[in-house]
Parts: structure tokens; sequence; C-alpha cells
């Protein structure tokens, strides 16, 4: 069997069974990458070597009994604002482009520590500002699809890199949607943790109280498997909470019966696509005969959420993106001869005009005369928002609605008009203001025969929820078992 | 026109805890460069601040210790704005929400009567990076050592209308910073540094005049002379009809005066926001009180104390509760030797002559308890007398010397056997025939030389009162 | 909420970035398109409502005052663009 077509559980499973190695699935991987990345850009940095020799000594682990994951020897991708320790990460931005962490973020350690292999480090938008992978300063990310759309952002290396069968599992952000659009995008499946599921030291931060390091794969019970390995408290991260232990079995049951699920009328109403809006409506139906009871109800503050989204992301980012200087690491602008220049030539040659806008965005809304009006507005609108979900959760066990209003854009597209851009991310970003886990997957097909996807939104920690909601989805369906090449 | 000046303080302390506050490294002062420096502290991208326990601690102590009330929740904000020694380009400080507010400390006016200083709040932060101005290139050393060292920042109320009052409210905060074991204080280093707000107003006037901040404020002298300064030129820029301008001021204290660091136009809008990578803190009622139980006893307590336990006059315990420095030799010599008004009188006396000469600062006190125990000792039973005992002091004080073994090695002890005495004072006698004579004829007052010339002979080793009780025996 | 160009020269200022002509254009647009939008925030009543803080109930996470870092200076400095005698490097700053 083809190895780049096997889920990552499949491979583990092969892989403990000795029906095949871990080198050898690694070099298929590599392999893959050599022969086809250059049609996608998924891949800013592949660490062959490293990765080879990880094998190795994985391998080694296994057959002496010390890895005993059900991923173990399992290769995976990591998004370019996640920290590898001797391996550059470039949040696709030129002011990283040769900064090299000292340091393994807790979340790759813990890839480490099951036995996981790590391929390379995946494309984003810059500093995961964006939503089609556009902004990266290494290149646009091509749709497996169609290359001549979007694959999504900002974790479109990581959506794409899964799509194109170039890594079976890799581990994006999500911010305010990173996650679960670009899989939606591609056609895969993503999981935006709880706020605080996942440790976020080593996260390249952009919005501090927002992003959360997430799971992508094939299939729901990839990505359960996933984050299974990178869940549960830090000490290293005093936002990261101490949780129940993480059920797999209960989160891959896949059991819909007598489940409530509600759908909010503002996710399907003006702005989204007829198709997005038949292929919810047709899941409906499917969890309907599934044994689950679902209906539509009123949540009203959708509208604010994104106005909410960009006050908060933005002035958190201002803050997060001031260290970049030209003096302790990355881009540093020559033949500056003071101080202030040092700042803001290396900070000018080093931005991209999206992130310079979302900088200057949250400067204007910090800024003194309009901090009350903007910024605390907001934290009063998240706290609205909240409430709404926690209403929400005392009638349905768990809400359900599109990722986006449509399918991948064509590249070149988006980036001109960035209001427009903006509202894209309409159905995602409350579930981050909220604090709440958010499933994407699969869930039909646009007449251009572009994937469309779906969320499953849960309660607070409750992740075994709705990835078992999303296994009994793609037990009854087959859209995450397309992939591009038989389209 | 009669001016009124007024004042409020802004006093920055670094804590004493053995790490900094959002990471595991050390605060020990020194060093080379960026060798107490990690990823959190040099603000690496990627990496999270996590609090350090003892800092609230220390914090929640100091609130106790000037009467103010504990935030029970408070949390922790962002204060951004870009200079080199500061690697995330936000410092982690406390506007909204801090620990402790409303408290008060006593000075006494100048007319004599307490008067309560406000302490309108205190909150936590972390310490910024040392610039190091190169020698050989026109270029600037970036070293992060002090980065993250915790600070504590103590606001006052704008109560102050004398640099008297200032500096009393400095040595009062001083030494409970020490007493409670938050802080050494040590102005030297940088680890107690207070900004001064000053304005100026016409005596009776209700509203506040523009005020300038100074800076770089390192001793108490250099408070009191920059108040000074400072005073005299916002009064003569108004008596010349001219304005203010809100601004902050360095003092050079080399110099005698201060300069504009920047004024208001350029002001800094250091964009405040709740710090989203640390939880919010919650102090409980139980955690306070245990605090409380816990907390070192503080000078008014000493004070007390020692009048009424140890019958020390208030004079005295004023003194000795002066700095912490002192407190630790005293009640450690007493543990030693019983007697607390004499270990009282020899650090009011010798002891302090002995910092003041030498210019030592109390906290770096060269003189253990045990050897201050010693000399007391010896001199209380008789062994020595208490101007050989002064000497000795003097030689353990800078020395360093073992006090028993340099009496012994210099043969300094007493003479106690009495009736090795008389020949050494006949002696005397007969070679100061003609002193004799005169006392014998009735002028009294030549026995005070004959006296001084028998001591020179016994080399001061002999108690006083025998040699006087012998010579009266022999002659009259 | 009105943008002009000398408030994007204001927020290019407090950001320490520096945009080109024709971007400042583009910007005060985009950013006029963006703040319109969001201005729609103030249709909601928040009247009573207490700013949120974070997400989940969590508090007083805390480490013990013990040292756990030894030297880690290479390991800081390795990214520096300029190191000069174990520190950073910077244009001279003038107080």
């Amino acid at each position: 069997m083809d190895i780049c077509s096997m889920s990552a559980l499949e491979i583990g499973a092969a892989i403990r069974e000795k029906k095949m190695t871990v080198r050898e699935v690694t070099e298929g991987y590599l392999s893959a990458i050599e022969n086809t990345d250059g049609a996608y850009h998924c891949y800013n940095t592949v660490c062959k070597e490293a990765a080879l020799a990880r094998a190795d000594e994985v391998q080694k682990g296994i057959d002496e009994g010390r890895y005993t994951s059900p991923l173990a020897g399992v290769p995976v991708g990591v998004k370019d604002n996640i920290c590898t320790k001797g391996v550059p990460t470039t949040c696709s931005s030129k002011i990283l482009e040769n900064f090299v962490p000292p340091y393994d973020a807790t979340v790759v350690k813990r890839l480490y520590d099951a036995g996981m292999v790590v391929l390379g480090k995946l494309n984003m938008d810059e500093f995961a500002m964006g939503s089609t992978t556009e902004t990266s300063a290494t290149g646009v990310t091509h749709n497996p699809w169609n290359t001549d759309c979007v694959p999504g952002g900002s974790s479109g290396g990581a959506a794409a890199a899964v799509a194109a069968k170039l890594a079976p599992v890799t581990l994006g952000s999500d911010t305010g949607g990173s996650i679960r659009q670009p899989a939606s995008f591609c056609g895969v499946s993503g999981l935006k943790p709880t706020y605080g599921a996942v440790s976020r030291y080593g996260l390249v931060a952009y919005a501090s109280s927002l992003d959360q390091i997430g799971p992508l794969a094939h299939d729901a019970k990839d990505c359960a498997a996933l984050f299974s390995v990178i869940e549960g408290k830090d000490e290293k991260d005093g936002t990261s909470m101490e949780n129940p232990k993480f059920d797999f079995a209960a989160a891959t049951n896949g059991g819909m019966q007598g489940k409530k699920i509600g759908i909010p009328a503002d996710y399907l109403g003006e702005g989204i696509s007829t198709d997005v809006k038949a292929a919810i409506e047709a899941a409906a139906e499917t969890y309907r005969g599934l044994g689950a009871e679902v209906e539509i109800f009123p949540m009203p503050i959708v509208k604010y959420a994104i106005p909410a989204y960009y006050i908060i992301a933005c002035a958190e980012a201002c803050s997060n993106l001031s260290r970049y200087d030209g003096i302790k690491y990355g881009y540093s602008s020559p033949n500056t001869d003071n101080l202030l220049d040092t700042y803001i030539k290396s900070r000018s040659e080093g931005f991209g005009m999206e992130v310079k806008r979302r900088i200057m965005l949250g400067n204007f809304v910090l800024s003194s005369g309009y901090y009350d009006a903007y910024y605390n507005k907001a934290l009063k609108a998240k706290k609205l928002i909240q409430q709404a979900f926690f209403d929400a959760f005392e009638k349905y066990d768990m809400l359900l609605g599109p990722v986006a209003p449509t399918t991948a854009p064509k590249i070149g597209e988006s980036l001109s008009d960035p209001l427009k851009m903006y509202l894209g991310d309409i159905y995602t970003v409350m579930i981050n203001i909220a604090g709440v886990p958010s499933m994407a997957i699969p869930c039909g097909f646009d007449r251009e025969n572009m994937p469309i996807g779906m969320q499953l939104i849960g309660k607070p920690f409750c992740e075994a929820e709705i990835l078992s909601a999303a296994v009994g989805f793609q037990n009854a369906t087959d859209f995450h078992k397309k992939s591009p090449k038989e389209s | 026109m009669e001016w009124e000046i007024v004042m409020g303080l802004e006093v920055h302390t670094e804590l004493a805890t053995k790490t900094k506050i959002f990471c595991g490294c050390s605060t020990e002062f020194g060093g080379e460069p960026n060798t107490h420096v990690c990823e959190i502290c040099s603000g690496l991208p990627g990496t999270l601040p996590l609090l350090n326990q003892r800092v609230v601690e220390f914090a929640v102590r100091t609130g106790l210790a000037t009467n103010c009330e504990i935030t029970r929740k408070n949390k922790f904000d962002r204060k951004n704005y870009f200079y080199p020694d500061l690697p995330k380009a936000y410092q982690i400080s406390q506007l909204y929400l801090p620990v402790c507010r409303n408290g008060w400390l006593e000075v006494t006016d100048k007319d004599g009567n307490p008067k309560k200083i406000g302490i309108h709040e205190i909150h936590m932060e972390e310490d910024a990076g040392k610039l190091i101005h190169d020698e050989f290139e026109a270029c600037t050393l970036v070293d992060y050592n002090r980065c993250g060292v915790p600070l504590l920042e103590i606001v006052s109320e704008p109560d102050f209308r004398s640099a008297d009052e200032v500096i009393q409210y400095l040595e009062k905060l001083r030494a409970v910073l020490q007493f409670t074991g938050v802080s050494d204080c040590k102005m030297q280093e940088g680890s107690l540094r207070a900004d001064v707000n000053l304005s100026v107003r016409p005596k009776g006037q209700a509203e506040f005049g523009t005020r300038t901040e100074m800076k770089n404020l390192n001793s108490f002298r250099a408070i009191q002379r920059a108040i000074a300064y400072e005073a005299e030129r916002q009064i003569e820029l108004l008596e010349d009809g001219e304005k203010i301008v809100q601004e902050t001021r360095r003092w050079d204290d080399n110099k005698g005066y201060s300069y504009a660091m920047r004024s208001k136009e350029d002001a800094q809008d250091y964009k405040y926001f709740p710090e989203p990578d640390l939880p919010p803190i919650e102090i409980s009622e139980e955690t306070i009180e245990k605090i409380r139980a816990e907390m070192p006893e503080l000078p008014e307590q000493k004070k007390r104390r020692y009048t009424e336990e140890l019958g020390l006059s208030a004079y005295d315990t004023s003194i000795l509760t002066s700095d912490k420095a002192y407190v630790s030799l005293f009640e450690e010599t007493l543990a030693l030797c019983d007697s607390p008004k004499d270990v009282a009188n020899w650090i009011m006396g010798e002891v302090m002559k002995l910092l003041n000469d030498t210019a030592t600062l109390p906290e770096n006190m060269p003189l253990a308890p045990k050897d201050l125990a010693a000399v007391i000792h010896m001199v209380k039973a008789g062994k020595i007398n208490r101007g050989t005992g002064k000497n000795v002091l003097e030689k353990v004080f800078t020395e360093g010397v073992d006090p028993e073994k340099y009496v012994a090695d210099n043969n300094l002890a007493q003479i106690t056997d009495l009736s090795a005495l008389r020949p050494v004072i006949e002696e005397v006698i007969a070679a100061n025939e003609k002193s004799v004579s005169e006392y014998k004829s009735g002028k009294t007052q030549a026995m005070g030389y004959i006296m001084g010339q028998a001591m020179r002979a016994l080399k001061g080793k002999a108690p006083a009162q025998e040699v006087q009780k012998l010579l009266h025996e022999i002659l009259d | 909420m009105q943008i002009d160009k000398n408030l994007v020269m204001y927020l290019e200022k407090l950001g320490r970035i520096e945009l080109s002509e024709e971007q400042r254009t583009a910007s005060e647009k985009d950013l006029q398109d963006i703040l319109t939008y969001i201005d729609t925030l103030n249709e909601l009543n928040t009247d009573g409502v207490e700013p949120a803080s974070h997400s989940f109930p969590v508090a007083n996470v805390m480490r013990a005052d013990c040292v756990t870092n030894s030297d880690r200076r290479d390991a800081v400095l390795q990214n520096a663009p300029r190191e000069k005698d174990g520190c950073f490097v910077v244009p001279k700053t003038v107080e």
C-alpha cells in the first residue's frame, strides 16, 4: 500500500506490527515532498537529514519498547511559527528569516516524547496574519485541489501538506480560524482545541489570548490521536489548564443517538454561498439520520464577532510583534547609524504589508483616548459572546455550522481588499473569542469540485465530544476520503 | 510671595528573591554580561512568563507593613515602549489592579506633629536590562542580567511639603523593606531608587502647580540637593512670569543640577492593556493572615519591645532600629551577653563612630556579634578597662583580629593581683618627689598628675580606683 | 472614526514602521474601511457588562522561587545580528 495514502494511525499500527520501518515511512514522505512540493510549496524547511537520523533512533526506541504511542514512528509536519530547536522557525516572515530557536516548543517535545518524526516546517501567512497563506514572505502555498486557488490560512501549508499527502498529520495554530479554514479549503480535518488545552510555550505569539495549537489530519481519528499527544497542562504556560485525561476511546466512539445539535441561524444568513449552505443542511440531515436532534436557533451576536476579534487580536499583536527590532534576532537592516533607524528600517523592511496593517490597527485601538471606545468595548463584547455560547450549551451538546462562507478563492483575489478578507472569518473568530473547541471536517464539494468544510463547536474542554461527532459523521460519509488526485 | 513645595514619590525597590519575577534565572548582582539570562527574560519569540510566587508574598508583606489594602484579585498589564534595555518591548507591570492600595507611613512635620504620608498604590513589575556605552566604538552594549529582576513600585500621594519629610519617609520605608526581608535596599546597587515629583504653588492655593519628575537620585543626599535645586528653579521661573514645563529631569549629582530628559510633546503612549499570558492573582483572607503571622518584627514593634522588655530609652531604641544592620548586631550580640544597656551603648557609641570614621555603610558591617560580645564581656568582667576595650574593638573592626587572642598576645589584660601594684606605685612616688611634696603641702590637684604617672607606669592595665586607693593609703 | 494621513503617520510612529507614500495612501483607505466596519460594534449594548479577561477561571499559576537556569548566554546570543563582549549591540544611545 502507498505509505502516503495511509492514515497516521494506520502507519503507526503498521510500524508496530513491523510491516514497515520508521525509516521506510520517513523516506516515503521525504521523497514525496522532494517530488511534488515544488508544485504546492507546503514546506518552508524540510529536515531531511535530521528526520532520517531521528527515524532510526525512533525505530530503536520502538523495538526496545520505549515508544508505545499509537503515533510512534509517524512523521509529522509543524507549522513554521512553532519553535523547533536547531531548525529555522521563520513565521514565513523576512524579519525571522534566519531565526533558529535554541529551544523546542512544549508541543514539539511532546511529539518527540511520543516517538514522532518531524519532517519539516510548514508555510503560513506571515505571523499567522491572513486567511490565504498569500501574506507569506516565502511565497503562496497552492491548494492541492486546484493549484490556482489558495489553501486558506493561516495554516495553509499544514492543511495543504495533508491534502497533498506530504505529511499524514500536521500541527497548525488557530487564532481566528487558522486551522479550521484551511482544513476546510483543502478538504482535511482539523481541530482548534479549547483555549488552555494545549501549551502555547514555544508558539510564536500572534494574539496571546486567542492562539491555540491543534492537529490537522486526513480524518477525525487521526486528529484525536495527535491531540492526545499534545494536550495537557504545561508548567511553562500559565494559561494552560489541568483537565480530566483526554479519553481517546470516547473521542472516537462516533455515537450520535440522542445528541442535541444547534445551528446558529446567523451562520446561514447573508453572505453564505448556496453550495456551502446546502452542504451544511445536508450534514444536518446526516446527523438526524444518526439519531441526533438538530435545530436552528438565533445567535444574533455573531455579527459583532469580527469587530471584536480584530480589535483584540491586533492590539495583542502590535505588542507581541514589538520585540522584532533588529537587535536580538532576525533581520536587521544594514546601514543604519542610530537606534530609531535600526527599529524603523528593520521593521519596515522585515514585515509585510498585512502585518504592518495589523500593527497600525492595534496601535490605534490601544492608543490613549481610544482604549475604552475600542479595546475595552471589545472585551465587553467578548464577555457577551462567551455568555451566548454558555447559553447555547445549556440547550445543545454541540453546535454545527459552516467554517467559511465560500470555498477557496483564487490566488490574488483576496489581498487587494483586506476588509473583504477579514469578513471571511465570520464563522470562525467567535470560537476563539469564546475559547471553546471546534472541529472542522469536510462535508461536501462545490460546483467547481472544491471542498466544503463544516465545524462542530463544543463545550470547553469537551474535545472528545466533538471529535466523536466528527468520527460519527465520517463513518457515515466519505468526503474525507476523497483526495485531489482521485477527484 | 511665600511658596509651598508639593512632592510625591515613586520608589522602586528590587526584591530579595533568589530568582527573577517570570523565569528561573538568578537575581545575583554582578556577573559577566548576559550570564543570568534565558529564553524567557531575553524575550525570545514563543516564550511565556510564569510568576514567582515569592514576589506576591513580598508585595503583600510590604502592603501590610505600610497599612495598605490588599487587592484580592489583581492582575498584570503590559506597558509598551521601545528601548534596547527592554527585550520584549513591553514591561510587565500593574496599572489597572495593583496588588496594594491606600496605605500610609507616618513622619513628623516641621512643627513636630505626626503626619501621615499616603501610599497611593504598590505594584509588582520587572526591571529592565543595562546599557553599557562602549569605550572604543560608537555603540552601546546590552546586558540583560538585571532584566526581569522583580521590583515593587511604591507610589505615594503628593503629601510631602519638605525635603525633611521625604527623607523621613524614605528612611521609614527602607526600614520596613529591610526588616520584612523584602529588599536589601542598597541604593548604590540600585536596589532602592526614588523618583521625586515636584511642583510649587503660592501658599494657600488649593490647586497643584505643574510638576516635574526627577530621576537618577542615588543617595539621600542627592535627593535633598535635587529637591532644593528644583524647588528654587521652579520658583524662579514662576516669579519671572514663566511657565513650568511638565517633563522628566535627570539629576547630575557631580555637577549639582538637573536637566530635561524628554518633554511632554514627546510623551510616550504606553498603550497599557491586560497581560494575556498571566492569569490573575487571587489573594485570600487566609493567605493574608498567613503572611501576616509569618511576618518578621517591624521597627515599631521592636521599639516597643526594647523599651518595655529590655528597659532601653526611647532615644536609644529609635537609633538602634533605624537600620536593620544595627538591629541584627544588637539582637545577636544580646543573645551572647545578657546586658541590653551595655550592648546598646557600645553600638551607639563605638560601633557607630567606627562606621562613621571609616565611611562604612551599616549594611556592610564588618563586626561579628560574637566579637562585640567578647569585648563587652572582657570589659564587664574587668579583664580590660573600657579604654582598652575601645582600642581592641577598633582592631577587630579594621583588621578583623580575634579580640581575646589580641588581648592575650599584646598583654593587655588588667593586673588583677593587687599586691603587684604596690612596688610600682612606690617607684612612681619616689620618682616624683616634687609633686608629692606639693600634694603634701595641700595642693590636692597634684594628685591628678601622680595618678597619671602611675597609670602610665602600669600601662593602663590596672583598675584606676585601686591605684587611687593605694596612692592615698601611702601618701595620706 | 475618521482616518487621515496624519493619523496613519502617527500610527506608523507608534509601531516604529515607515510606509511609502503609496502604501500610506492605500492604508488610509484600508484602515478607514476596517474601522468603519469595526465601529458597528457600537450598536452592541454593553451597558453594565464587565470586560472579560481570561477565557476560563484560572488563577494563581505561579512557580516556586528556585533557580532553575544555568548560564544560557550562548543560546540567547546565537541569533544576534551583532554581538560584542557577550552583549547585544545597538547604535549608541544617548541619555
